[in-house]
């Protein structure tokens, strides 16, 4: 199993999201991405994408504005 | 054509060749594309603005004089449509640009590439470029080109149609 991280701080929608997608391709079931977002969209937007692909959201917090994401892919 | 297995499908008509309305379709169309969809957009009238490429291929394309003049009133790339409020002769969507650029949002050219990197799927209607004198040589490469029944099809079975106008 892989633990992958991936730094979305800085970027606006739609790009935190498009990266996660991007990324979760190369990734096999069980692997774990994690993943901080400073847009203030990212924490509903997260969870949506998650529930789309069926993947799970182990957790999301927020600390100074940026968000982290940590996903486990289905 | 069903897909009731496959992926769900969203399908976007873009009529205006607005830089802010094309933008929100290209987010949509990414976004869904990111969401795991498949996604279509179809090109159509002032729209396909959006999809033409710098370059000398228009020079060789064959237009009535009307066409002509059409051709040299649109804009010749997606980076130079107007806005479709407070554009002020481009004043608007030069301020509008520069905004974005300082919040790090996506331009339209770069959205456009990430569609195509998604593999977003892009029609332009041919019924559309021949009445207005465009080239398929003055559209990106990603473009394919076909009719309303093309979009049709697709949009048949789609659980998202969206028309910006």
């Amino acid at each position: 199993m892989a633990d992958e991280t991936l730094d979305c701080k800085g970027l606006a929608c739609p790009m935190p999201i498009v990266k996660m997608a991007k990324q979760a391709k190369l990734m096999e079931p069980g692997d774990t991405l994690t993943v901080q977002a400073d847009d203030p969209g990212f924490e509903p937007d997260v969870q949506a994408w998650v529930s789309a692909q069926g993947h799970e959201l182990v957790s999301l917090d927020e600390a100074d504005g940026v968000f982290t994401a940590v996903i486990e892919i289905k | 054509m069903g897909n009731e297995d496959g992926p769900k499908q969203a399908t976007i008509i873009v009529f205006s060749g607005a830089l802010d309305k094309v933008m929100a379709g290209f987010i949509i169309a990414t976004t869904a594309a990111a969401m795991g969809m498949e996604v279509t957009m179809f090109f159509t009238f002032w729209g396909l603005s959006a999809l033409k490429q710098d370059g000398p291929a228009a020079a060789d394309c064959e237009r009535n004089w009307m066409q002509k003049m059409l051709g040299m009133m649109l804009p010749r790339r997606a980076a130079d449509l107007p806005l479709s409020q407070l554009n002020m002769g481009g004043m608007g969507a030069g301020m509008l640009k520069q905004i974005m650029a300082q919040k790090n949002f996506s331009s339209l050219p770069e959205l456009i590439e990430t569609a195509i990197d998604l593999e977003v799927r892009m029609i332009a209607c041919q019924m559309s470029m021949d009445a207005m004198g465009i080239c398929r040589e003055e559209l990106i490469d990603a473009v394919e080109v076909a009719g309303a029944a093309t979009y049709v099809g697709v949009a048949q079975d789609a659980a998202i149609n969206l028309f910006i106008s």
